[in-house]
């Protein structure tokens, strides 16, 4: 038991910090903390800035880039990425394929992939979800039939995050329909989004935003070379892909952050002539989200601590939970502090309302996403009650 | 930063929780014991005191084990697993705690001495009826007398004060002088005692002071300050107690859903309830984390008090959570006194109420909002 970092730790921290704070351009880190989306130019901007000091894909095997790091060295790299507004390496090629394919893929793809997948010179989305298969995934129905020396693709996919931005997707498709098993039919392809037969269609979100999208497949021929692992496996290495997901989805530098933030702007907003961080209730609110946040960062500290195997610990689970409330929270209080001046998300030049309190409305109607993705928190207390209570 | 106990550390858990179980595994065990004065064991306290645990955090040359809050915190959890009644952080936490920190070296020679050995308990009063969780004295007032001094006023409720054989007490001193702390013998005269129980099998007290000779505990004065400094390291201890405690409520009630059978299946069929079962272990583990953060904090030598009310504000939560859930999952069973698990939700509840409960917390923490941009557990010391 020891609370405090090691020297050498507390110097990877402030390297970290430095880092951060200096070497990735301001005007995006601007737009993260102002809580405006991103251009497909500015992620890539961002992410080769890491990928060049070697600091995006850490938790990759060495020899394709990785930093042979500890557990406490991912979680502080995260959390000074998330204080600094820096934009996290794309989850898609940095946290889901690019381990994927470095686990399990064959040496022809790791070569011809994880380079450019950790310098984002391949955009990757994600074909996982459907519209019969959200949360019970594995009742996926895009199928894949193989013909010759290719795979004949057909079947739909929804909640493609930045598929608009995308070169190439991971997609489950099921290879085994009479598999007695529904997880035991599924396989792992993987193809460019402009392979003919594939098409696109954005989905507007309640904060006007586009995101995510529907995508198609209308015999897609896609080479047999580009399954990844086994046949029939698919199912395996989504468990491994969602699992690195829960991993740094309690996002608690990010609400750190945000709450930072939140407390800046009570201290702009008045109300019966004092700022409105010294009214009591909304001190206390404030109080209670910090300590709420300190609780989940400990608890992923300990989790951190105890998940050396690799094998992500069973209350990862509580990290996804509570860490989707926090965001949630913190991006409610910020809607709340806004009051009146909430309503305002489109206005644009001529109108008195600060940026922030422009985008605190959009952004905590998009916010209700993050309690649903990443395998909703209903999915995540039916683990905590199966796997840890053994309910 | 390490959350992981070292295997000295392991060895005193598994020690002291082979103790208890021995004696208190059996629920029954217990709820006979409170029934009876002094609401505890004191054969269970002698063995506690040869363990070694009741001089845990005092130092050697004093009788004391000389060791650390993480220590103390093992102890107290164990405790709370199966709520023994033994006043381990009354009397050893609170009352010794303030006559190491404060005490002459006589002093602490002879009562931690004897508190180590299990001879002497004492008991710390404090709380006053008009007031509630200050660190302060207002009630009972403290007055010089030739060399020493006398108490009046009452102090209520004085958590085991009537079996305790000397009390640690907390008066206001003249002119505004501050709150100065004393002790007084339990036989001492104009000291009136009235003992009764509390709803979770405890004891407390009615303490009457007339005139009551007293002697200054340590060089006298103003020691609101230490006693502020008690106060939040017996808050950490309490969280750890009470995360002992809503440990076993929280599988007890889930061994309860394995087996109880209704609509002609076992109850974790039933989604409506494990889900709800797995809110409080979500509650449990966050409260976990922030007490043994607390414990290290004291450790590093940091900001106790605001890491105290942290571990406060977080336990209170979580204990009232997962204390009431654990009845309503049972059902009907959960509110009769043969049955355990209401036990431990009436623990929790006093351990909310002694010391500072969430809200008191969350106000306190309010107040300091403004003073840091973000709270950061890994700097160290932690400054609150």
């Amino acid at each position: 038991m020891r609370l405090q970092l090691s020297p050498e730790l507390e110097a990877f921290r402030e390297e970290m910090r430095t880092f951060f704070t200096t070497q990735v351009p301001q005007e995006i880190r601007d737009k993260v903390a102002a809580h405006r989306h991103l251009s497909k130019d500015e992620y890539v901007a961002a992410q080769r800035a890491l990928n060049a000091a070697g600091l995006a894909v850490p938790h990759w095997p060495v020899e394709w880039g990785g930093k042979d790091w500890t557990p406490l060295q991912r979680h502080i790299w995260r959390e000074e990425m998330q204080l600094a507004n820096v934009p996290e390496p794309l989850a898609f090629n940095a946290s889901m394929i690019g381990p994927v394919l470095a686990a399990f893929g064959n040496q022809e793809q790791k070569e011809r992939f994880l380079a450019k997948t950790a310098n984002l010179d391949i955009w990757w989305c994600q074909g996982f979800s459907e519209p019969d298969a959200g949360s019970d995934l594995a009742s996926l129905r895009t199928t894949a039939v193989r013909d010759g020396d290719d795979w004949v693709v057909n079947g739909q996919k929804t909640w493609t995050t930045l598929g608009q931005y995308a070169d190439w997707i991971f997609c489950l498709v099921r290879t085994d329909p009479t598999a007695e098993k529904k997880q035991r039919g599924i396989s792992l392809l993987v193809f460019p989004m402009d392979t003919p037969g594939v098409t696109l269609r954005p989905i507007e979100l309640i904060d006007g935003g586009f995101e995510v999208n529907e995508v198609f497949f209308e015999d897609v021929r896609v080479p047999a070379e580009n399954l990844v692992g086994e046949e029939n496996r698919g199912w395996d290495y989504a468990k491994f892909l969602l699992g690195n997901e829960r991993v740094g989805i309690a996002r608690v530098g990010a609400t750190k952050r945000l709450i930072a933030q939140a407390k800046e702007y009570a201290q702009e907003i008045s109300e019966g002539g004092r700022p409105l961080l010294e009214n009591p209730r909304m001190a206390a609110r404030v109080a209670e989200l910090e300590n709420e946040l300190l609780a989940l960062e400990l608890t992923a500290l300990r989790v951190v601590a105890n998940s050396a195997d690799g094998k992500p610990h069973p209350a990862s689970s509580v990290l996804k939970l509570r860490g989707s409330e926090l965001q949630q929270a913190a991006m409610e209080l910020v809607v709340d502090i806004a009051g009146p001046l909430s309503v305002s998300s489109f206005a644009e030049e001529g109108s008195d309302v600060p940026d922030w309190a422009r985008v605190a409305t959009p952004s905590y109607l998009n916010y209700r996403k993050v309690s649903i993705y990443g395998g909703s928190n209903e999915v995540q207390r039916t683990i905590i009650a199966g796997t840890i209570l053994g309910l | 930063m390490d959350f992981n106990f070292d295997s000295e550390q392991n060895d005193l858990r598994e020690a002291v929780r082979g103790l208890l179980e021995r004696a208190y595994g059996d629920s029954e065990v217990r709820r006979k014991l409170v029934a009876n004065d002094p609401g505890f064991d004191e054969k269970t306290w002698s063995r506690l005191a040869e363990m070694g645990l009741l001089g845990l955090p005092f130092a050697e040359e004093h009788g004391g084990m000389g060791a650390g809050p993480v220590e103390v915190a093992i102890v107290a959890e164990e405790m709370g697993r199966v709520i023994a009644p033994e006043p381990f952080i009354e009397a050893v936490v609170l009352a010794g705690g303030l006559i190491a920190a404060v005490g002459t070296d006589e002093q602490k020679g002879e009562l931690l001495g004897a508190l180590a050995e299990g001879t002497t308990i004492p008991a710390f009063a404090h709380a006053e009826t008009g007031t509630r969780w200050v660190p302060t004295a207002s009630a009972v007032t403290a007055t010089q007398a030739g060399d020493g001094w006398t108490l009046s006023g009452t102090k209520e409720p004085v958590p085991n004060g009537a079996r305790a054989d000397v009390l640690v007490v907390s008066a206001a001193l003249a002119g505004d002088g501050g709150t100065g702390l004393f002790l007084v013998q339990g036989d001492a005269s104009g000291l009136t005692r009235t003992g009764y129980r509390t709803h979770d099998g405890g004891r407390a007290a009615n303490v009457r002071f007339e005139s009551t000779p007293a002697v200054a505990l340590g060089a006298g004065g103003d020691q609101t300050a230490a006693i502020e400094r008690a106060l939040a390291e017996a808050r950490i201890a309490y969280s750890h107690e009470s995360i002992g405690a809503m440990d076993t409520a929280l599988r007890t009630t889930a061994e309860y859903l394995k087996t109880r059978k209704q609509f002609g299946v076992t109850l974790n069929r039933f989604q409506a309830l494990t889900f709800r079962a797995a809110d409080m272990y979500v509650s449990l583990e966050l409260a976990r984390s922030t007490a043994l953060w607390a414990s290290m904090v004291q450790d590093a030598g940091g900001d106790v008090v605001s890491a105290a009310d942290r571990a406060r504000l977080q336990t209170s939560r979580a204990g009232r959570h997962i204390g009431k859930e654990a009845i309503q999952l049972h059902g009907g069973i959960g509110v009769t006194a043969e049955y355990k698990v209401g036990h431990y939700t009436s623990r929790l509840t006093a351990i909310d109420h002694l010391l500072g409960d969430g809200d008191w917390a969350a106000d306190r923490l309010a107040a300091g909002v403004a003073a840091h941009e973000t709270v950061d557990p890994l700097g160290a010391p932690y400054t609150g």
